[in-house]
């Protein structure tokens, strides 16, 4: 017969618990993405805000021509993505701290999912979508680069 | 020991007249957090609503430049630096608090950190301000 087995002091009660720990994941999502957040925000601050007149530059024209190269395609769909999923993570920790009653979290919890499940959907159909030149429009409004109509 | 430990109580209940045993509270931990998630909640309600004015080039140019001339008014403008404020000191204390969890000296200098953080954010804003001011009084 063996000996019964005793602990060691201070050793876990209770096994981990299986399956994927979503909560850890939301950990470390929102210190990558707030890396690659500062990166991408600060430059689409910098062109839009600090080169050329700054605010008073940006119309159709600049964000059509923008918007006309992969490059600012895809800068602007990673900012859209990654920031939305990091705010409203955040406003999920939140609702977490101060939302009281099971209810109200779950209508606060939904309320934030709709919105940025909407505004991704909504906003890389946008930029995928784009057309620089659309037919019809007056050419004073458009991209440098677009045919005279 | 217990003379010296009694002593060391005695003086800092003395100095201030908070609760004992708050080495968190009202201080740097606590307003840099506060901080944090005022300027989180600030930055996702604009993101809301920069998501929707953004699409509005998919819906004709003149849509887009109608709402986007808002943007390029005085009190919108005074708003974008608050905005930029906001997302500034929230970049910065975003690297502080992974420093805190990933640097082993992290939590050592966390309140080092706070001070470093609002001065280059003061930096920054100093920085972009007069640049952003100018554009939108300046024409």
């Amino acid at each position: 017969m063996t000996a019964p087995v005793i602990e060691a002091p201070r050793s876990p009660a209770r096994p981990a618990r299986k399956g994927v720990n979503w909560e850890k994941w939301g950990w470390i999502y929102m210190r990558v993405s707030g890396v690659l957040l500062l990166v991408l925000i600060f430059g689409h601050l910098f062109v839009n805000l600090l080169t050329g007149d700054g605010v008073d530059q940006i119309d159709f024209g600049f964000v059509g021509g923008k918007l006309a190269t992969p490059f600012w395609q895809w800068w602007d769909v990673a900012m859209l993505w990654l920031a939305l999923i990091h705010g409203g993570n955040g406003m999920r920790t939140l609702v977490n701290d101060y939302a009281t009653h099971r209810t109200s979290r779950r209508i606060l919890k939904g309320a934030i999912f709709a919105a940025v499940a909407v505004l991704i959907i909504l906003g890389t159909l946008v930029v995928f979508t784009f057309d620089p030149c659309p037919a019809g429009s007056p050419a004073d409004l458009l991209p440098s680069f677009c045919p005279a109509s | 020991m217990s003379q010296q430990t009694a002593g060391t109580l005695t003086t800092e209940t003395k100095r201030s007249s908070r609760p004992g045993g708050t080495l968190y509270r009202g201080r740097e931990g606590m307003w840099s957090w506060v901080l944090h998630r005022v300027t989180g909640v600030a930055i996702f309600f604009f993101l809301l609503v920069h998501v929707l004015d953004t699409a509005l080039v998919r819906v004709s140019p003149e849509a887009y430049n109608a709402v986007i001339g808002t943007y390029q008014t005085p009190i919108m403008g005074l708003g974008e630096t608050a905005l930029v404020a906001a997302i500034v000191y929230h970049a910065f204390n975003g690297i502080r608090i992974i420093l805190i969890d990933f640097w082993s000296n992290g939590v050592k200098y966390q309140k080092l950190m706070f001070w470093i953080v609002i001065g280059l954010w003061v930096i920054t804003m100093l920085g972009f301000a007069p640049r952003h001011l100018m554009n939108v009084f300046g024409h």
